[in-house]
């Protein structure tokens, strides 16, 4: 493990550009998401169906196929980011943004319809029943989707490094090209990965415990 | 249409969702002028761009990086539902050590990216003097991330099952191993295939994660494509984009409709893996149906 100790800051570079990717991703994933859920739950139906239409692209779309077009295809149309990060942080952000979506709105379908029923017979309109009385009841049951959704992302961060950002996974790319021993180089890869994977998810879990409640 | 957040509308209602429909399409239809005019500026409208893609040549160079994809797909898959087998079953196994290991791949390799996974697989196997062709790499790289994911669906599937099922199995005489592969694994199997299904939409998105190594995936030859007909590229990048939705958005479709199939047979209490899935990193388990 002595070549990885060798490249410690290497690491501590690339680790750094992937989680600020992932976490200025996660931001815009997010904001589009709760715009998209509400959207999609709204009763406006062209709103309903530009939701519907959003959250089924994006979900099946490859990464790599959305990279490609992004990257290649918007400098075509004169839409140009003056560094990859940022265009990364576009398809990142888009992309999870639709799982983000969907998650919110399952999220809102699990609270009781009382809820619901009880804030419109106080005279509540749409919009004050949604972001009033319901979605915080629906946040608490959505922590834990969300929370791996921010793991997922981080995970996805990696198809970065084939479109020109440096992050944890090129510079695990660039560093075989120097060294010979591979398998350590590949641990310690992975032990950075770990790091902001292992605490999310435990950071997920003791958000999701303090905001339990019992139904 | 009705929904718990709004009551069937009165005149008033209706009216303004009336104007906000009508403010929400012009908005709509600005967002699409925008984009139109955009591309109209640049010349991206030009026949001549868009005549390619009726191109038989290039129409085959694309259709072959597919197969590509969906060839990946299929061996991964397989191998990767046999991984799954095993490592199920290793995590429910009695023996300690066993339990031990299996939990211990199964959590360490679904929190990593499954890009890393095939791109070690091309940059360590050759290192050990194992000089494989890409679709090897591609393949190693899919399995053994997608068999971690899948592990953990299986195990839900079969964690869901009702315990009276194998307390039968074990009455009437079974052993351990018997009671397993004759009653708890089919009941489990079944009860999992929307996951399943839904996971395979997963793996083929991935598949094309091949583009990093150089693997001929479809992505990977539209790039090639656009270097020979260097006006296409967004066009090519565009049809490449929507192939993959509309396979994907296929297989979706099938994901729930066997899951609605599952709900009628089994009432509430069958085991879906909420509608995330593709994305989720380590909550499978938490996310089966019980409340």
């Amino acid at each position: 493990m002595d070549v990885v100790l060798e490249h410690l800051g290497d690491y501590a570079t690339g680790l750094r550009t992937t989680l600020a990717l992932s976490l200025v991703s996660f931001a815009l994933a997010l904001l589009l998401g709760f715009a998209v859920a509400t959207m999609r739950v709204s009763p406006v139906a062209p709103l309903r169906a530009a939701g519907l239409a959003y959250v089924e692209t994006f979900r099946n779309i490859p990464l790599t196929a959305f990279f490609a077009l992004a990257v290649f295809g918007l400098p075509k149309v004169g839409i140009g980011f003056s560094t990859f990060f940022r265009f990364a942080v576009l398809v990142l952000g888009t992309y999870t943004g639709a799982f983000v979506a969907e998650a919110v709105r399952s999220g809102i379908n699990t609270v009781a319809a009382g809820q619901a029923e009880a804030a419109r017979s106080l005279g509540l309109t749409f919009g004050q029943t949604l972001w009033n009385v319901v979605l915080p009841q629906a946040l608490r049951s959505v922590v834990q989707p969300i929370g791996s959704l921010f793991i997922a992302l981080a995970k996805n961060s990696a198809i970065a490094s084939a479109f020109a950002v440096v992050e944890l996974t090129s510079t695990f790319d660039q560093l075989t090209e120097r060294e010979a021993a591979t398998l350590p180089l590949l641990v310690g890869t992975a032990l950075a990965y770990l790091s902001i994977t292992v605490p999310a998810g435990l950071l997920t879990g003791a958000v999701e415990r303090r905001v339990a409640f019992k139904r | 249409m009705s929904s718990v957040l709004y009551d069937e509308l009165g005149p008033r209602g209706r009216r303004r969702v009336r104007v906000a429909s009508a403010a929400a399409y012009v908005v709509i239809a600005v967002l699409v002028l925008v984009a139109l005019d955009k591309l109209g500026d640049k010349g991206q409208l030009e026949a001549r761009r868009w005549k390619n893609l009726g191109n038989t040549e290039l129409l085959e160079f694309l259709a072959k990086g597919l197969w590509q994809n969906v060839k990946a797909a299929i061996v991964a898959m397989a191998l990767a539902l046999v991984l799954a087998t095993f490592l199920a079953l290793g995590r429910l196994s009695r023996a300690r050590p066993v339990r031990w290991a299996s939990g211990f791949v199964v959590e360490t390799f679904r929190a990593l990216p499954q890009l890393l996974f095939i791109l070690a697989a091309a940059i360590v196997l050759p290192r050990y003097g194992y000089e494989l062709p890409l679709f090897v790499y591609v393949v190693v790289g899919l399995t053994v991330y997608q068999g971690a994911v899948l592990a953990e669906i299986f195990r839900a599937g079969i964690l869901s099952l009702d315990r009276g099922q194998s307390e039968a199995a074990y009455a009437v005489g079974l052993t351990y191993r018997q009671a397993m592969a004759l009653v708890v694994v089919p009941q489990a199997v079944r009860r999992m295939l929307p996951s399943i299904v839904s996971q395979l939409v997963t793996l083929f998105k991935d598949t094309s994660l091949g583009y990093a190594i150089g693997y001929e995936e479809m992505v990977r030859r539209g790039r090639f494509a656009s270097v020979q007909f260097g006006e296409s590229l967004l066009q090519i990048a565009l049809l490449v984009a929507v192939t993959f939705v509309l396979i994907n958005m296929t297989l979706s479709r099938l994901a729930r409709r066997l899951e609605q199939r599952q709900g009628s047979r089994y009432g509430g209490g069958t085991t879906t893996v909420a509608g995330v899935e593709d994305l989720t990193a380590l909550d499978v388990s938490t996310t089966t149906g019980r409340p």
